[in-house]
């Protein structure tokens, strides 16, 4: 393993003493328990959102949190939910008396977390709603598993969301509309290489040079199916497919296109990848109305991509266009 | 000769517990990363320590309040799915037990259901669905079927060892193993496998 790093248990800590050192200007961290907030907050009759997870999957979440976006975000360990008394604080921390939204991948460890968290801060008199992603259509047989996995949508229903949190919408609106966003969205992701977190040291699965994992998850978890690597053109039809047939999105669609990097490849490709979703989906008559090009919803230094693709409406685009200034996505600011 | 269920022997247990945890940190990671995501032993690991810690803080306490304290500590700093599971079955005990201290084997058995009803309750796991339910449920059972404590804990021990093994052919249902489907089968469970190591640690401290 070669790393950045000073040392594996430390990783965590120190990369949020970077990101105080780089942005506190706008962003306050705490560390015990942690999370990284507005430095703003609480805003006074805003619904407060609240998203977490993992760490390793950088600039999701903590890279998303400023004006037009997350108001807070609890890192957890590498690849590990975080705690409840994280997200407990962060709630309290941005609570400015319209409600708090908490935005949850589906997984197993941050659902269950999350529950606690939303248990604890009713309680406390906080008004909490949850919405849990789960739009990665490689996970075929959803009731013999945990369920699709959360992956790009998030990425987007944090800024959608976000826009409409700004726009001093009601927690019930804004829970309706991310539910919308994720009802609308699918995504499937590819790996060329495996990754390894800070505390293992090894790979996280063997991949051989030649070959490429179709539907991976953001940790490495096993896709659909493995097989020799092809072009471009053959990867990105690998995704689209069952990403357009599951919603399904059909002709005259207006949608948004998410070409997302998993941390390891160069933007070049996420470039060379987003011409072929282009023509793919001009073929099937949908009209790539916004999109979005580069590495934000990553898995530590795994090379490969995700593509999300995400039915557009009226309300949708008028938030996502809404303007947004965290360290992570930064427009109309 | 058992000893009696109380603070200290409950403090024992959960030292103890913590010691196994450290020693087959490598194993749980291993088992974690052949069918889920490689972390379990590392943060039973961290999570125990940090038990520890607040333990030793801690006033002189009854099982209960010791219980509690480890179910706190492990809830704030595992994370993941196993640290809402250990922290609800050892907080519903530690509940089961609060106030109480010499517990008799009706009453100990009691506390235990009282988890394992916590844990299927957080998890939504069922029976065979490859997970720490596979050793607890099996565990519990050896104690409702038990004639006296000591022998109650041994059979718990052996029957979460039962359990633990029989995950080996399973497919996975629930948590992050479920998406290997198929794959999932012929590896042992990391969940139930430190779940056996909490039902043999409770077996040497308290039957001892």
């Amino acid at each position: 393993m070669k790393k950045l790093i000073n040392t594996p248990d430390d990783v965590l800590r120190d990369a949020l003493q970077g990101v105080e050192a780089a942005h506190g200007d706008r962003l306050r961290v705490s560390y015990d328990p942690s999370y990284v907030v507005r430095a703003d907050a609480p805003v006074q009759g805003k619904v407060g959102l609240v998203s977490g997870g993992g760490s390793g999957h950088e600039p999701m979440h903590g890279g998303f949190v400023g004006p037009g976006m997350l108001d807070a975000a609890c890192p957890g360990e590498v690849f590990t939910s975080p705690t409840p008394d994280q997200m407990q604080a962060a709630t309290q921390a941005v609570d400015g008396g319209a409600g708090v939204l908490h935005i949850v991948k589906n997984y197993t460890g941050d659902v269950m977390n999350f529950d606690m968290a939303a248990d604890l801060t009713r309680a406390d008199g906080v008004e909490v709603e949850a919405v849990v992603t789960n739009d990665d259509v490689a996970v075929q047989d959803s009731l013999y598993t945990a369920g699709r996995r959360g992956v790009g949508i998030t990425v987007v229903l944090e800024k959608i969301a976000g826009g409409a949190a700004e726009g001093r919408r009601s927690l019930q609106d804004v829970a309706a509309l991310a539910r919308r966003v994720n009802a609308n969205g699918r995504s499937m992701g590819m790996a060329l290489t495996p990754c390894i977190t800070p505390a293992s040291g090894n790979p996280s699965f063997e991949l051989a040079e030649d070959e490429v994992e179709i539907g991976i998850g953001i940790h490495g978890e096993p896709g659909r199916f493995r097989e020799k690597i092809g072009p471009a053109s053959q990867i990105a039809e690998r995704l689209m497919t069952p990403v357009i047939e599951d919603l399904p999105f059909s002709s005259g669609d207006r949608v948004l296109a998410f070409v997302n990097g998993m941390g390891g490849t160069p933007l070049i490709e996420l470039y060379v990848m987003y011409n072929e979703v282009a023509k793919i989906a001009s073929a099937h008559g949908l009209t790539i109305e916004r999109n979005l090009i580069g590495n934000y919803i990553t898995s530590l230094e795994m090379a490969g991509c995700s593509i999300t693709l995400l039915k557009l409406d009226d309300e949708m685009v008028r938030y996502w266009d809404a303007p947004v200034n965290t360290p992570g996505l930064r427009w109309g600011a | 000769m058992s000893l009696p269920v109380n603070g200290d022997t409950v403090s024992d247990w959960m030292t103890r517990f913590a010691a196994s945890m450290a020693e087959h940190r490598e194993e749980l990671v291993q088992l974690d990363t052949a069918i889920g995501d490689g972390d379990h032993g590392t943060n039973m690991d961290r999570g125990m320590r940090k038990a520890l810690e607040k333990l030793g803080a801690a006033e002189q306490a009854d099982a209960g309040a010791v219980l509690k304290t480890v179910a706190m500590a492990l809830i704030s700093s595992v994370g993941g799915a196993a640290g809402p599971l250990y922290g609800t079955l050892l907080l519903q005990m530690g509940t089961a037990l609060e106030g109480k201290d010499d517990v008799d084997l009706e009453t100990y058995t009691a506390a235990w259901r009282k988890g394992v009803e916590g844990v299927q309750a957080r998890g939504k796991a069922e029976p065979r669905d490859k997970t720490m339910v596979d050793a607890l449920l099996p565990a519990l059972q050896a104690l409702e079927q038990a004639s006296d404590l000591e022998s109650g804990l041994q059979d718990a021990a052996s029957a979460a060892e039962r359990g633990m093994l029989d995950t080996i052919p399973l497919i996975a249902r629930k948590g992050r193993a479920s998406y290997l489907g198929e794959r999932s089968k012929d590896h042992q469970d990391p969940g139930a496998t430190s779940t056996y190591y909490l039902c043999q640690t409770a077996a040497e401290t308290l039957a001892s």
